[in-house]
């Protein structure tokens, strides 16, 4: 229980005093993070919408496999990366392994999922009769496509948000791709497991309450924006 | 303007339609009447290009709208209104904008267009409220502001007022009406309110069995069904069988269970029919008084009183035939009506309306 308290203790000193180390594996994270939902965002979303509203063979079975994914493993999203961006492997050219770009490449292909298939569900939730009167107010396909999702654009938030949310906290990933290497490749989620690891437990603490706080504000944000 | 050329609609291999047949004029209120799953809305899907039939085709001024794309301009020209009020989750601005902005209309020409309309529906100063807040009236009045904004030649109402009060329903048949006067936008309607269909509508069509049984004006379709099962549906009471057996001063004389009963009509003399008499149109007295007026006079006693709020239907036996008449609350008190009490009953030959008997099912 000292151990607790006194965790908490150092845990808010390295935060209110910028400890550089802190703050370097802080902002490598959000980079990283960002840069995967951003790019999941760009792919799932008209994945999405183009699974919701074109009709073809093995359609419920692909939004079945998409749900599946939903369960994907980490460690083997990272497994795949890591065979694919070996340098005998088909990606090797690109020199992404143990690099940002190859941890942002492997949390984007882990949250495409589960992104694409809230889309999916959020836009089938729209009442049918938005649909109907969508279409017989004479709408483009473009201007039918921006009329569903904004109208479910706070159900593809929150899939926003859970994508977000998976991947600032997986460790699978980050560390077979990353490599948790010091100033490189090191987040949040791999730097905890090494200072758990070495008994460092009230900087793994400190570590933790970030990673909370950032997912904490980004929530209450997209809280602010839905009550507007 | 929009002919309908025996259009037939399967889902799953059911049919719904089975060659609706029609042609609605420019700038009238068309109304389509019948029971509920008769197909009324999905022949309101088609005209309104959100269904293709099964076969058959819908022509608007000639050019056929069986086959034209999801992008199709003539889309523009044709707008609907659904039965279930709903609103996009914006303001109530925006939910009135759109069918604007899809048309690339400029800034201001929108916001004139929108301040106008909200004063038309009577919801000036709602620009800014959240439209899914509203109540189901409010939203449909929305609804019609929506398409209306957009001025389409052609508008298409399923049920509008289905799930609406009293004084929402109100609201909504003055702006149907306004619109169609005012604007001479062609109206397509269906409702199962007979009295809407006769408020609203030019014209009528009866839908039973995936196709129209029969359509003409207000007054044909409510005075004149041709079928029994559309004088059922229309309310006409009082539908009897019998044949003709003689023409007598122009009139036709029916037998029917032993009486003789004068209507007028030019069915032949022989021909097996059914009748049909508006328990609203026949008189019932209780003394010797003046009835003589009427070329229907029957006896007979009252067999039950049915109260229905302050009009009552009283029963009477005649021999073997039984008639439904209304009586208001207080000619059942004055006059002690009671099952047992002796009456005659009244009607003229006009208020007697024969329908040859094979149309039972069908008549067009």
């Amino acid at each position: 229980m000292n151990d607790l308290l006194t965790g908490i203790e150092t845990a808010f000193h390295l935060i209110l005093t910028a400890d550089p180390e802190v703050l370097n594996i802080t902002i490598r994270t959000l980079q990283i993070t960002f840069s995967s939902v951003l790019l999941s965002t760009i792919i799932a979303i008209p994945l999405g919408a183009a699974i919701t509203f074109r009709e073809f063979h093995g359609k419920k079975a692909l939004i079945s496999v998409i749900q599946t994914l939903y369960a994907l493993p980490t460690v083997i999203v990272g497994l795949l990366c890591y065979m694919l961006l070996s340098r005998s492997g088909p990606l090797g050219d690109l020199k992404w392994l143990f690099t940002p770009n190859g941890m942002i490449f492997g949390q984007t292909i882990l949250i495409i999922p589960i992104m694409a298939g809230l889309t999916i569900a959020a836009l089938q939730a729209i009442d049918p009769i938005i649909t109907d009167t969508i279409r017989s107010l004479g709408a483009s396909r473009f201007q039918f496509l921006k009329s569903h999702l904004r109208e479910a654009r706070f159900a593809i938030m929150a899939a926003v948000i859970v994508g977000f949310s998976r991947a600032i906290s997986e460790v699978g990933t980050a560390i077979m791709i990353g490599g948790n290497i010091k100033g490189h490749t090191r987040v949040l989620t791999t730097a905890i497991s090494l200072q758990t690891s070495m008994g460092n437990f009230n900087l793994s603490l400190a570590l933790g309450i970030i990673l909370l706080a950032i997912a904490l504000i980004i929530n209450l944000f997209m809280g602010f924006v839905q009550n507007r | 303007m929009i002919d309908i050329r025996n259009i037939t609609k399967e889902f799953d291999g059911n049919p719904v339609l089975t060659g609706v047949t029609e042609t609605i004029r420019k700038g009238e209120i068309f109304a389509i009447i019948g029971p509920s799953g008769q197909g009324k809305t999905t022949l309101l899907r088609i005209l309104g290009l959100l269904q293709k039939p099964t076969s058959g085709e819908v022509l608007l001024e000639g050019k056929s709208l069986t086959h034209v794309s999801e992008t199709d301009p003539v889309r523009r020209r044709i707008g609907m209104v659904f039965q279930n009020p709903i609103a996009f989750r914006e303001s109530v601005y925006h939910n009135i904008a759109i069918g604007l902005w899809y048309r690339g209309f400029g800034k201001e020409a929108i916001n004139e267009k929108i301040l106008q309309k909200l004063d038309e529906i009577g919801l000036s100063g709602y620009e800014n409220r959240k439209a899914t807040t509203l109540s189901g009236g409010e939203k449909q009045r929305i609804s019609l502001a929506r398409i209306m904004v957009t001025e389409p030649d052609i508008l298409i109402l399923d049920e509008p007022t289905a799930n609406l009060d009293p004084v929402s329903t109100d609201i909504i048949e003055d702006l149907i009406r306004y619109y169609n006067k005012e604007l001479g936008t062609t109206v397509i309607m269906s409702t199962h309110d007979l009295m809407q269909g006769q408020r609203l509508a030019d014209r009528v069509a009866v839908m039973m069995n995936g196709r129209f049984i029969q359509s003409g004006t207000i007054f044909d379709v409510f005075t004149r069904p041709c079928s029994v099962d559309v004088a059922k549906f229309i309310g006409m009471g009082n539908i009897l069988p019998g044949k003709v057996i003689r023409k007598e001063e122009g009139m036709s004389v029916i037998l029917s269970h032993g009486i003789e009963i004068h209507a007028i009509g030019d069915i032949p003399v022989g021909t097996q029919i059914r009748m049909a008499i508006r328990p609203e149109e026949i008189t019932l007295h209780t003394g010797p008084d003046r009835w003589s007026s009427a070329r229907n006079v029957l006896f007979g006693t009252i067999d039950a009183v049915r109260p229905f709020g302050i009009i009552s239907l009283i029963s009477v036996k005649s021999g073997e035939l039984t008639l439904s008449v209304q009586v208001t609350w207080q000619s059942i008190r004055e006059l002690d009506l009671k099952p047992g009490v002796e009456v005659v009953l009244s009607f003229k030959a006009p208020s007697v309306h024969i329908m040859p008997e094979e149309n039972d099912h069908a008549c067009l």
